[in-house]
């Protein structure tokens, strides 16, 4: 009886061996003439658009499969950087940009773009610095997106209540003070996640700063952050807490999006990123934008502005002819054009014309007076970056344990221990 | 004498066989642990303290630099004082760990022990938490410590609406809010142990006392107290382990960054930080992420030693 249950065990296991071996090599049969490649993202909510979009690129380029693997925003980095340190990793990827970038590209596990694809030369100075490695000058990525840090508005509570769009500081705190009195918060933001806080420096700091202005100076090191005007930005920041949630120091980030998707909050302010996972959300929400306003009627309303995401090749790719048939297609009119439609985001691939989109056209309306986003642009180049100086520091103000001055101070003694134009 | 001294030959040939035997059944058992603890433990370990040595040009090894790595780490700013106020944290994680979860977990293991109406179904009941997955937990309880999660409704539902706090958003209370959380969680662990611990104690001993009409706080002291030494050992080292290991519960309740304003940071949270960096503090530095780490393994066992060592002198045997 044993005998017997070992000998159909072993001719089982024998079957299902051959039969696993016919399909592993009927697939191979089906791959054979093909070129693999992989291809990661840090946007699992994106999934089905890329599919889409692999799937026009396999149909003009039938020897060419793409495999795509999406991980985990926040453990991204850690993931790409350990592969890739192994020689391994995927062969096309979504690339950081500035300091997350030099990372990669200083390794030398980045592949210097200008020579594959001549097209780069075609793209606005602005995007191709989110993809170039200040330590020697080259272009790592194919800018795909920029974002913009601006105030997310319900238009059915202004309507409600005959608000218009602030074109002062002190309109704008009047808006405020209307919404209140109707039973909303005003503010819908929060201070519990730290780079939060350094979205909400990038939608309202710039008017108070001084925009680009302030940023020049700052990045030659002829002012610093113990400057009078960063300090009153610092100030008019904590100002603001009144508006905000009840304990807005335990409000995180999932918290302050449904204060705005659902309805309890009219104003907030966040990055151009937010606008499809809103209309996903809550398609009834009728929003709109606006920069923050100066003080002065005829101050310029600045808005952040910074590359997010670029498109970059493994230095170690085998299949560096494949992987740049691919990168071609991600930097195509037609990629860049679905990039609008589709994710809502900002594309930075040249000659889209991305004003079919409302939303992307009030946008670039607002661009007209952008402005680098001030630490991550500027300062996520050294340990300890700028925007971690200031996301604590911030967080410190707002919960009312540190001075707008003490934090000032934090975030230039930080800077000021690797920054040379600082230390003069 | 020709048959017995092969006899003793035969005899001193089985040994050898046997002893061969023995030997091969250990190494058999042996090596997967060894191997287990070899690439994992040791390997890792090395490895930090080789890339310690070293100065890094982002994710590549650069030259050798000695102890530069330690150095900037104690001795330079910001480094410094983001390991002190990391280090910090953990101390007062080991503090509330030892004075708030293991006295409870001797009280209720003592409570247990007394054979209380229902001690078999608490004994269940403090345990469960022990078995959930420590993320879990922490995101859960990420939720119920909003302003509007679970604990500041339920302070609203009974009247004491004047404490609802946002625990994990001021720096004074964060801290705390994610200690409590853990101890909610590992209380149970502490009990059963030292449950084991006083069920073990030798019955004449208590029968003795009872007939010496000892009282109970008196027999917890004087008898119990004493022999559950080993037990307190193996809990204080798993308390210094893991005090000195907190990661996972900051994490997922505050984040990487230890918010608000460095208030949560551990030097877990630290060493992952720097070594890896985050999408917001920037580029990894390895080489003082290594040197965290192994900062972390140092002080783990010297003071694990100490604490065996301490606790030893105090054991009783009988």
């Amino acid at each position: 009886m044993k005998k017997l249950l070992i000998v159909s065990l072993l001719l089982i296991m024998s079957v299902s061996l051959g039969l696993f071996a016919a399909g592993a090599s009927e697939q191979a049969d089906d791959t054979k003439d093909k070129t693999v490649i992989e291809f990661w993202t840090w946007r699992p909510e994106d999934i089905e658009f890329y599919d889409a979009q692999i799937a026009k690129f396999e149909a003009e380029n039938p020897d060419i499969d793409v495999i795509q693997t999406a991980h985990k925003n926040t453990e991204y980095n850690t993931i790409l950087a350990a592969s890739l340190s192994g020689g391994s990793g995927p062969d096309v990827f979504q690339g950081r940009a500035y300091g997350g970038l030099a990372t990669f590209a200083d390794s030398g596990f980045l592949e210097p773009l200008e020579q594959w694809l001549p097209e780069l030369k075609d793209y606005s100075a602005t995007a191709l610095l989110g993809a170039t490695s200040p330590t020697d000058g080259k272009v790592y990525g194919s800018p795909a997106v920029s974002q913009t840090v601006f105030m997310y508005y319900n238009k059915g509570v202004y309507e409600e209540l005959g608000l218009s769009v602030p074109r002062t500081w002190d309109e704008m705190i009047r808006n405020f003070e209307a919404v209140e009195k109707a039973g909303y918060i005003a503010l819908g933001n929060g201070a519990k996640d730290g780079w939060t806080l350094e979205t909400m420096l990038g939608g309202m700091g710039p008017a108070i700063y001084g925009g680009t202005d302030f940023y020049n100076a700052v990045i030659k090191g002829e002012k610093n952050f113990l400057d009078p005007a960063f300090i009153d930005m610092v100030e008019t920041m904590k100002s603001l807490s009144k508006y905000l949630p009840d304990m807005y120091v335990g409000i995180g980030y999932e918290d302050m999006r449904g204060n705005f998707i659902n309805e309890i909050a009219p104003h907030l302010i966040a990055g151009s990123y937010e606008a499809a996972y809103f209309r996903a959300q809550n398609p009834d929400l009728d929003f709109g934008i606006f920069a923050v306003p100066g003080r002065k009627a005829g101050d310029p309303a600045w808005v952040s502005v910074y590359a997010d995401m670029n498109f970059a090749m493994n230095a170690a790719s085998e299949k560096k002819d494949a992987a740049v048939r691919f990168l071609k297609f991600l930097s195509s009119k037609e990629f860049g054009k679905a990039m609008v439609s589709e994710l809502k985001m900002v594309t930075s691939v040249p000659g889209v014309d991305a004003s079919s989109d409302a939303f992307i056209s009030d946008v670039l309306d607002l661009q007209k007076h952008a402005t680098p986003y001030l630490f991550l642009v500027g300062f996520r180049y050294n340990q300890p970056t700028g925007s971690s100086l200031w996301q604590a520091a911030a967080q410190g103000v707002m919960a009312g344990t540190l001075s707008p001055r003490e934090a000032a101070q934090q975030v230039q003694d930080g800077i000021a221990s690797y920054y040379e134009p600082f230390q003069k | 004498m020709v048959h017995y001294l092969c006899t003793m030959e035969n005899q001193g040939w089985n040994m050898n066989r046997r002893q061969r035997n023995t030997a091969s059944w250990i190494t058999l058992f042996v090596t997967p642990g060894l191997l287990i603890v070899g690439l994992f433990i040791l390997l890792p370990l090395f490895m930090s303290l080789y890339n310690s040595l070293f100065s890094w040009n982002q994710l590549i090894r650069g030259e050798f630099v000695g102890l530069e790595n330690f150095r900037r780490l104690l001795g330079t700013y910001p480094y410094r004082e983001r390991f002190l106020n990391a280090l910090g944290n953990n101390v007062t994680w080991f503090t509330s760990t030892m004075l708030i979860q293991n006295t409870l977990g001797l009280l209720f293991g003592f409570l247990l022990s007394r054979k209380i109406p229902g001690s078999q179904l608490f004994r269940r009941i403090f345990f469960i938490p022990v078995l959930f997955s420590i993320v879990a937990v922490g995101f859960l309880w990420g939720i119920y410590l909003k302003p509007s999660g679970l604990l500041n409704n339920f302070l609203d539902l009974v009247g004491l609406g004047s404490f609802k706090m946002p625990w994990l958003g001021m720096e004074s209370l964060a801290t705390p809010s994610i200690i409590m959380v853990n101890i909610w969680r590992w209380v149970g662990f502490p009990s059963l142990v030292f449950l084991a611990a006083i069920d073990n104690v030798p019955v004449e001993c208590l029968e003795a006392a009872y007939l010496e009409g000892v009282s109970e706080w008196k027999l917890f002291w004087k008898i119990i107290f004493p022999l559950i030494i080993p037990a307190i050992t193996i809990i204080t080292v798993l308390t210094v382990i893991g005090s000195l290991n907190v990661f996972e519960q900051i994490y997922t309740m505050t984040g990487l960054d230890g918010a608000p304003n460095y208030s949560t940071d551990t030097i877990g949270t630290l060493f992952y930080r720097t070594a890896f960096g985050s999408i917001d503090a920037g580029s990894p530095e390895i080489g003082i992420g290594s040197a965290i780490g192994l900062v972390i393994y140092l002080l783990t066992f010297a003071i694990s030693l100490a604490s065996i060592f301490v606790t030893k002198r105090s054991e009783v045997q009988l």
